[in-house]
């Protein structure tokens, strides 16, 4: 059982609403994403589980006619501000994707790639900073000797890591998982999941995921999602074995989606 | 009454049998026009071909001076219009999104694309020839240029649109500013693609004789001089060929297997490096 003590919120997202041209994707969302914890969004397909993902970094930036209003507060300030200074938004907020996305250049570049973008850093630093990012990975044993080999030379599984390496060895604060593991193997997929609960010594992390163990497995807090509206929220426990709501345990049990 | 699976058999083979007597039918004229090549162009082929410049009917001569005219108004062609096009491309396909520029442009380069090339020879002809007043090695290059630029906008505009969206937000996902996200990483990606078309760019128009005519001319004598009429294969092949001298037609067909094999010899290196980078990703 999870203790009951209060965790200070790193991001806080408030009437959030979400358009897709004009289909509203995301209902006035309004939850606390927990510091240095692991939040789980759950939920059917088309929930909009992953484009509430894609706000907390304003990826879906890059698409013309989607759109976010409400606000989501990450140390104070509004990211959804169009002032916010996206490059230093996405600095504070990593992000790894569904399915592995190795940059076509070393797996040493892979990594130094972000870096170079906000640090300017000697070649010993560097060395070291992409030694650090691929240890917190996990992934440092298997790569060690062949720093200078195409990151897409790599089996999914490593890609995947070396795509977290990648996102961390920015040193972000919160870390946004967006189905990390559905295109793994199970051994991989265990390896990861490892590896979420090592990083939550230093980041705050949120995770979407189509598989409910899984969430259960790695997660403190789940939100339960359904057609754009946030169903449930809480303690991982809680809504895994005593959900407030019908349409949770309906879902959680099997009964639907 | 045939059963339903013997009817989709029957309905199969029949298929099989039309698709493969069309491809037989293409490839029986392609294989005896290459035939009469080989057999025309290689009894023509001496070292000679290589190591004198054309001749005046009845003497010995080579194609060196057209071999060389060729190869420096196809590389300068090159030059030229690559850079533009995967600019170009590069443009339509990471940054024309929003707006009526790209469709545009998009549309007008494919009516380029498709154009006869006498049309852009005779257009090289009135804008560049006739202001400077004379045919130049210039003015076939830029024709050929002209070629290229449409083939390498369509080709990077294409490699660049199979690079997964994926990549583009993993590395917007780090920060990265949009010219870095293009130049770093997508552009990178598509690589091997890019250089697949400007190879076949390159193949297109070493054969090229109609923009050349208008432009470039010809030349008898060795000349590397750009500012003056230069030799070229194409066109020496054009006029030697229909040249009432035996010699001047041999020769006319050791140049027209000089092309071919240039040609088929950059379309293999094109095949070859597409497929190695369509394993690699």
């Amino acid at each position: 059982m999870k203790s009951e003590t209060v965790h200070t919120p790193k991001v806080i997202v408030r009437d959030l609403n979400f358009f897709y041209g004009n289909y509203r994707a995301l209902k006035d969302i309004n939850l606390d994403i927990a510091e240095k914890m692991v939040t789980a969004f759950i939920g059917p397909s088309g929930c909009g589980k992953s484009t509430l993902l894609r706000t907390f970094n304003r990826m879906y930036q890059l698409y013309p006619k989607q759109k976010a209003t409400g606000q989501i507060m990450l140390d104070g300030s509004n990211v959804l501000d169009p002032k916010q200074d996206l490059n230093m938004l996405r600095a504070k907020i990593g992000m790894v994707f569904q399915k592995p996305t190795p940059f076509p250049m070393s797996i040493y570049d892979n990594i130094a790639f972000g870096v170079k973008l906000y640090e300017r850093l000697s070649r010993n630093e560097m060395d070291e900073r992409v030694e650090w990012a691929l240890k917190k990975a996990a992934l440092w044993g298997e790569v060690s000797n062949k720093l200078k080999q195409s990151g897409t030379s790599l089996s999914g599984g490593q890609q995947q890591r070396l795509c977290i390496a990648r996102a961390i060895a920015v040193k972000p604060q919160v870390l946004l998982l967006d189905e990390p593991t559905s295109a793994l193997d199970p051994i991989s997929t265990a390896h990861i999941e490892k590896l979420i609960d090592e990083l939550k010594k230093d980041f705050t992390i949120v995770i979407v995921t189509h598989n409910m163990q899984q969430a259960a497995r790695i997660s403190d807090f789940t939100a339960y999602m359904y057609l754009g509206d946030l169903i449930e929220f809480g303690d991982t426990s809680t809504v895994f074995t005593n959900p407030k709501r019908k349409e949770t345990e309906d879902y959680i049990t099997g009964r639907f989606g | 009454m045939l059963t339903l699976y013997t009817r989709r058999r029957i309905i199969n083979v029949t298929g099989l049998l039309v698709s493969m007597l069309a491809m037989a039918f293409g490839l029986f004229w392609l294989c005896w026009i290459l035939l009469t090549l080989l057999t025309h162009g290689l009894t023509a082929l001496t070292p000679a071909v290589f190591a004198q410049m054309t001749p005046p009917p009845g003497s010995d001569g080579g194609l060196l001076n057209a071999i060389a005219g060729t190869l420096i108004m196809s590389l300068l062609g090159t030059l030229i219009g690559t850079p533009i096009g995967i600019m170009a491309g590069t443009y339509l396909a990471e940054f024309g999104q929003r707006g009526w520029l790209a469709p545009v442009t998009r549309f007008i380069n494919d009516i380029l694309l498709s154009a006869p090339s006498i049309v852009i020879g005779l257009f090289v002809y009135e804008a560049y020839v006739i202001r400077v007043g004379h045919f130049s090695g210039w003015a076939g290059a830029l024709a050929l240029a002209i070629i290229v630029i449409p083939v390498v906008i369509r080709t990077t505009e294409n490699m660049l649109r199979l690079i997964p969206n994926t990549l583009r937000e993993a590395a917007a996902a780090l920060g990265a500013p949009q010219w870095k996200i293009v130049s770093f990483v997508t552009l990178r990606a598509a690589r091997a693609g890019i250089i697949t078309g400007i190879m076949l760019a390159i193949a297109r128009i070493s054969g090229e004789t109609a923009p050349l005519l208008f432009t470039a001319l010809n030349n008898q004598f060795w000349s590397a001089d750009m500012n003056s009429p230069l030799a070229n294969l194409p066109v020496v092949i054009f006029q030697f060929a229909m040249s009432p001298y035996e010699d001047w037609q041999h020769l006319a067909w050791a140049g027209a297997l000089l092309i071919t094999l240039s040609v088929l010899t950059l379309n293999i290196l094109a095949r070859i490096l597409f497929r190695q980078s369509a394993t690699t990703h």
